[in-house]
């Protein structure tokens, strides 16, 4: 298969970049693991009743894309991206590939971790998962379901469980109180974009008025035998126990770097979002002349700032493929720049806000879920010389398991350099190699047969 | 717990008990609707583990779907008669291809 431009993720901005591209007469291929297009914050939402104005905008995109001609591949996993523009997938446990003359990576972010002392108990599961299971199973949190950390998801997921009939026991909000006197600070610019903070303020009144209790506290453990019993933490200078069916954990969210670092792209450390981020130009083009990234990949801005990102990206391509003069690109493209950057004027309030959690996880807390690879013996490493992520593999097997650290990445760069007593951003951060997914050998030979089927021998 | 009014219309079976799902969600979905949090014990330290990320990252969904091992449960959607098992450690290549 040859292809103008292969997308790699249908949610806002990936959907939006089909979309547009397809307007300037591209072939477009769309890749995505899951079932149905929407990504994240539009799961499911072909199958979802409208429930605002904002869900109508978002099935308006959806069906957009849908009526575009872009080809749209569903339960497709990407697992390798070539620099030439050569792309590898997995489909119903058979390998493809496709050839591409551009590549938009478009595959948003990953929760944050945040390891505590039992979370990997089942019963212990993220905010974003318990979103995903509300919106595609109408899952409700019922009796004894706590939620702990801090960000807007987590304000987000608590109000629309509790208006689908949800029962929350308690938020432990585990920020450091000083953001909020930081983020005022940015707040005057923030006000360009007021919608955000309207909504940010009706969350919390929403968990007021349902009456869910809203703690400050600290040193928060999971604790059970085989599964989730209970949670203990400190609120008030006192050690308290509550008995817990589901913990919810949520420490904002990061750039899904997987692909980009496997390709080597440059990345550039994002001080106010404490994560790494692939370095892109205003039209999402990376350090890879045929690699374009877009949406919160690229650095977290939100949904609107993906969609807008995903036509900016996409005009960038058509011009670069001579489907669109510059005059023509830059006109279309000035009003979509003017909005982005409106939206992306609140990101320092919420960004400071919001700050993500101090990691000092406690010397027998696992970080590396796979290898099941404690702090402590991080630290050990640390102690014995280890420098860096691909050394402490070495020592350790961290970020060596199925999920190829993207559950442990943050926090072992975290732990390495406070130990080392360096800026994390100075820790050497997990080398990324495809497939960035599982593969069989059985898939792979898949590829071989699908080649055989379009070019057969003639011995 | 997570629960719902409407348990769903699809059938599929975990360990040979038959639990119901609703169309269009994952089998992650239709097992934490079932009460069942554990779907797999660990390579390493036979740790029970279960749905966590639910996004395909954290891998900590991985069961035997079907006779095929280290599926991640929450990524595929649920289907008439599916069955599930608990995934005990690594995945057994050669073992799914004897059978």
């Amino acid at each position: 298969m040859r292809v103008d431009l292969a997308i790699i993720g249908a949610g806002p901005a990936g959907i939006a970049a089909a979309t547009e591209a397809r307007a300037h007469g591209l072939s477009v291929l769309v890749l995505d693991e899951n079932p149905a297009p929407g990504g994240r914050i539009w799961q499911a939402i072909e199958a979802r009743a409208a429930k605002d104005d904002e869900d109508r905008a978002a099935q308006e995109a959806v069906r957009a894309f849908r009526a575009s001609g872009a080809e749209a591949r569903f339960g497709a996993t990407v697992w390798c991206v070539e620099p030439e523009g050569r792309v590898y997938w997995s489909e119903q446990g058979r390998a493809r590939d496709a050839e591409a003359t551009q590549v938009l990576i478009a595959t948003g972010t990953t929760e944050r971790p945040l390891p505590i002392p039992g979370w990997t108990l089942p019963g212990v599961m993220t905010v974003g998962a318990a979103q995903i299971a509300l919106k595609t199973g109408g899952l409700v949190p019922d009796r004894d379901v706590w939620i702990a950390g801090q960000g807007p998801l987590l304000l987000l997921y608590a109000t629309q469980a509790l208006a689908a009939g949800g029962r929350i026991a308690g938020v432990l909000d585990l920020a450091e109180p000083s953001g909020r006197r930081r983020a005022l600070a940015h707040l005057p610019a923030a006000l360009r974009a007021p919608s955000y903070l309207a909504r940010g303020v009706a969350w919390r009144l929403a968990l007021r008025r349902a009456g869910v209790p809203w703690i400050r506290a600290a040193e928060i453990r999971a604790e059970g035998a085989a599964r989730l019993e209970r949670i203990r933490f400190v609120a008030d200078g006192a050690v308290h126990t509550r008995p817990a069916s589901l913990l919810l954990l949520h420490d904002g969210v990061i750039p899904s770097v997987q692909i980009t670092r496997a390709l080597g792209c440059a990345h550039v450390w994002d001080e106010a979002q404490r994560c790494w981020k692939p370095t892109t130009d205003m039209w999402g083009r990376s350090s890879h002349a045929r690699i374009a990234i877009a949406g919160d990949g690229a650095g977290v801005g939100g949904a609107a700032v993906a969609a807008l990102s995903g036509r900016i990206a996409a005009l960038g391509i058509a011009a670069a493929l001579g489907r669109l003069g510059e005059a023509a690109r830059d006109s279309a493209a000035a009003p979509l720049l003017a909005a982005r950057a409106k939206h992306l004027a609140v990101r320092p309030f919420l960004d400071t806000l919001f700050a993500p959690l101090p990691i000092r996880p406690e010397d027998d807390t696992i970080l590396c879920r796979c290898e099941e690879v404690t702090a402590g013996r991080v630290r050990e490493a640390v102690a014995l010389g280890c420098l860096g992520a691909n050394q402490l593999k070495s020592f350790t097997r961290a970020g060596m398991g199925p999920c190829q650290g993207r559950m442990c990445g943050p926090s072992v760069a975290a732990v390495i350099a406070a130990e080392r007593g360096v800026p994390v951003q100075e820790v050497e951060p997990y080398r990324l190699r495809f497939p960035t997914k599982p593969l069989t050998l059985g898939e792979l030979a898949a590829l071989h047969e699908q080649e055989e089927a379009l070019e057969p021998h003639t011995s | 717990m997570l629960t719902r009014p409407d348990p769903g219309s699809v059938t599929i079976l975990f360990e040979g008990a038959p639990i119901r799902a609703r169309a269009g969600e994952s089998v992650a979905s239709a097992l934490l609707a079932a009460g069942i949090l554990a779907v797999r014990t660990t390579p390493v330290s036979g740790a029970p583990r279960g749905p966590f990320c639910m996004m395909g990252a954290c891998f900590d969904c991985l069961a035997v779907v079907d006779g095929v091992g280290g599926v991640q449960t929450c990524l595929v959607p649920v289907r008439e008669g599916m069955r599930i098992e608990r995934q005990h450690g690594a995945r057994d290549v050669a073992a799914e291809d004897a059978a």
